[in-house]
């Protein structure tokens, strides 16, 4: 049965936290635990989550849960791994919920070990393109453009001056069983791709693009909307990888205006035509390669 | 079945580790650990050790695992030295604020730059702050029993610490001895695995490695002293209760030779420990009334214990294998602070020897007690041992 907002159980494993209004990776959070339910164990290193979900005494994760070391998520998830395999427990999901920071850069060497040891764990990266628990400071998938408060945008400078790490693709080089990227602004496309991590023997990972409103700059009630929108201009996007292939869960015919999506956001002041014409360049190269590869 | 062994001191951790039957072992190579990794892989290989045996990638992720296992509540064991543990010590305290009881082996090397694979201690004792218990041994028999008892004490409801087995890298992990094993079932007996009261538990589900701010912190910080307080008693205990088992004690926190009537005391920790023994046996020969006080334990520090075997001796000298630069070694530093506190006023001088590999031969030990016989040590001198004056 398609997991959607008819079908996904009332239970909730992860409330009375003090996230900001409207925050994408709380909603990532809340949307998987619901898929993996109550015997699942919650790794998360420092980020909002951890900083929201573990202050003393108040406890809002309903399910066995741990902060990690910032570089460490993956290698503590083997760790759990193991030590529930040579316990003998049985019937429990091991969930790792990391930022972008804490996958793409300072998680990357123990994300990729997870990965290669094949561990039955279910890597969450929640993707809002900062690092927002510090105060907005770019990481690797920052996009190009992007206001943050160390890529300040000003007359010289327009924001971060690097794109997206090919994040996804990183990983799917390992052969791992399982990985997809998904979008908040899909909910049932990321429901169903977490149910198919939980039923994947091995490894996987889902990279789940998390809109920020705080780091952003949006409405705190746009934050669906936003990562709808992310994926139809184009700048984000559906697609799994599996048995060693790629597959596209998505390939619109048209995009929807770049601008339109960017200019919704005040995290992209000052780009001028020359950075909106590498942001469409960059999107179009993207697709004309994927549809390539991806397609068949 | 109890057996006499003829094996190196890393192939001693690793028999160790064996009978302890870790649950999870995470560990990366370095020199001179390496052996005790590669040894367990075996084991489990041949399937004489039932274990999840980890292949991480880097020291870093060794501890996080061990953390993670340890935070489901299984047992688990990792061995590291030098750089390795440094890679590792964002989670040193990480896991002794959790309270999960970890077992490391640490090979004693010294550290970068300059490089040097070979050994001193520096690596350990700059991670005296870390929350971790730390024991010194000086022969691969020690080394062997105190992984046992590692898990006795680590494991101790009143403790919930990590515990650190430091061993001195080449000269006793390298160097080959005889060592008796202990009979597996006694093992299973001494230390039975029972499930750790503050693991994740899937019927019971609770956050763990949490946050606490100011209003909290202190306390969880306050608790875990108590608890390292504590762990001394228990060090005691255990180290009294394996010899009833295994017909081998060690004295606990501290192992006092020839200091009863002793005019001069050499303070020392691991392997230089047993050079230092015969030196006292060859001085007491000619008539010398010297002592060895060898710290077994430097955290807990048994600050109590060491005043109580100095109290009565004219000089002490304490000789180590570190340095904090611009100052003295941190021993000699722990050492006249427990002195001070209880009032002692007895000369004291520090060698610093060993740094980087260097010998500390028989003769440098005789002078050290010489001078400090003769009164010509420097109160509150720091003198490094066998520096080389030619360049």
């Amino acid at each position: 049965m398609a997991l959607n907002a008819r079908t996904i159980t009332n239970k909730e494993y992860f409330y009375g936290h003090k996230a900001c209004p409207g925050c994408g990776a709380a909603l990532a959070m809340r949307l998987a635990l619901k898929v993996t339910g109550e015997r699942t164990i919650a790794l998360i290193p420092p980020n909002c989550m951890s900083t929201v979900a573990f202050i003393y005494p108040n406890m809002p994760l309903f399910t066995n849960g741990m902060v990690t070391e910032f570089a460490s998520t993956g290698s503590t998830m083997s760790g759990v791994l193991a030590g529930a395999k040579a316990l003998g427990l049985k019937d429990y999901h091991i969930v790792g919920f990391a930022g972008d920071g804490g996958t793409v850069d300072i998680g990357m060497a123990s994300l990729s070990g997870m990965i290669d040891r094949n561990d039955k764990c279910i890597y969450i990266c929640y993707d809002n393109e900062a690092y927002m628990n510090t105060g907005v400071q770019k990481s690797g998938v920052t996009p190009y453009g992007m206001k943050t408060t160390n890529t300040p945008s000003g007359k010289n400078v327009h924001g971060s001056q690097t794109s997206k790490k090919r994040m996804f693709e990183i990983v799917a080089a390992h052969g791992i069983p399982y990985a997809a990227t998904a979008s908040l602004g899909y909910p049932e496309d990321y429901m169903a791709k977490v149910e198919k991590a939980m039923n994947t023997d091995g490894a996987s990972y889902i990279h789940v693009l998390a809109p920020c409103p705080t780091g952003w700059g949006t409405d705190t009630d746009m934050t669906i909307d936003i990562g709808k929108e992310a994926v139809d201009c184009g700048l984000w996007y559906l697609a799994e990888y599996e048995n060693g292939e790629y597959k596209l869960n998505r390939n619109p015919k048209e995009f929807t205006p770049v601008e339109d999506y960017l200019k919704k956001q005040s995290r992209f002041p000052n780009l001028d035509e020359h950075d909106i014409e590498r942001i469409v360049r960059e999107r179009d190269e993207f697709w004309a390669r994927v549809r390539r590869d991806w397609v068949k | 079945m109890s057996e006499k062994l003829f094996v190196s001191g890393d192939e001693a951790v690793a028999l160790a580790a064996k009978a302890a039957k870790p649950h999870v072992i995470a560990a990366y190579p370095i020199t001179p650990q390496t052996i005790i990794v590669e040894r367990l892989s075996d084991y489990v290989e041949d399937g004489s050790l039932n274990a999840q045996y980890m292949y991480v990638e880097s020291e870093h992720s060794a501890m996080a695992a061990c953390i993670g296992a340890s935070a489901i509540g299984a047992r688990t064991f990792t061995a590291t030295s030098s750089q390795g543990l440094l890679y590792m010590v964002e989670g040193l305290p990480y896991a002794s604020g959790s309270r999960f009881p970890i077992v490391m082996a640490n090979a004693n090397r010294s550290i970068a730059a300059p490089w040097s694979i070979y050994n001193d201690q520096r690596d350990s004792l700059s991670q005296l702050e870390c929350g971790w218990i730390q024991f010194y041994v000086e022969s691969a028999q020690e080394a062997y029993d105190m992984v046992i008892q590692a898990y006795k004490v680590g494991e101790d409801p009143d403790v919930m610490l990590p515990v650190m087995v430091n061993l001195d890298g080449f000269v006793l992990t390298h160097t080959y001895e005889l060592v008796q094993t202990a009979d597996q079932e006694k093992v299973d007996a001494f230390i039975p695995y029972q499930k750790f009261a503050n693991r994740m538990d899937l019927d019971n589900p609770m956050s763990t490695s949490i946050t606490a701010g100011p209003p909290f912190n202190m306390e969880f910080r306050h608790q875990q002293h108590v608890a390292t307080v504590n762990a001394e008693k228990k060090i005691e205990e255990v180290d009294k209760a394996f010899g009833e088992v295994f017909g081998r004690t060690y004295g606990g926190m501290i192992e006092a030779y020839k200091c009863e009537d002793a005019e001069v005391i050499l303070v020392t920790l691991g392997s230089v420990a047993g050079t230092t023994r015969c030196v006292v046996d060859e001085l007491r020969a000619e008539g010398k009334k010297v002592g060895l006080l060898k710290i077994r334990c430097m955290c807990p520090f048994p600050a109590a214990k060491i005043v109580d075997v100095l109290k009565n001796a004219k000089a002490v000298g304490v000789l180590e294998k570190d340095i904090t630069f611009g100052y003295e070694g941190v021993v000699y530093t722990e050492v006249n602070s427990a002195m001070k506190k209880a009032g002692l006023e007895i000369p004291t001088s520090n060698y610093v020897g060993g740094l980087g590999g260097r010998s500390i031969y028989k003769t440098d030990i005789e002078n050290m007690f010489n001078e400090l016989l003769t009164g010509t040590a420097v109160n509150g001198g720091v003198e490094f041992v066998n520096l080389r004056r030619d360049i």
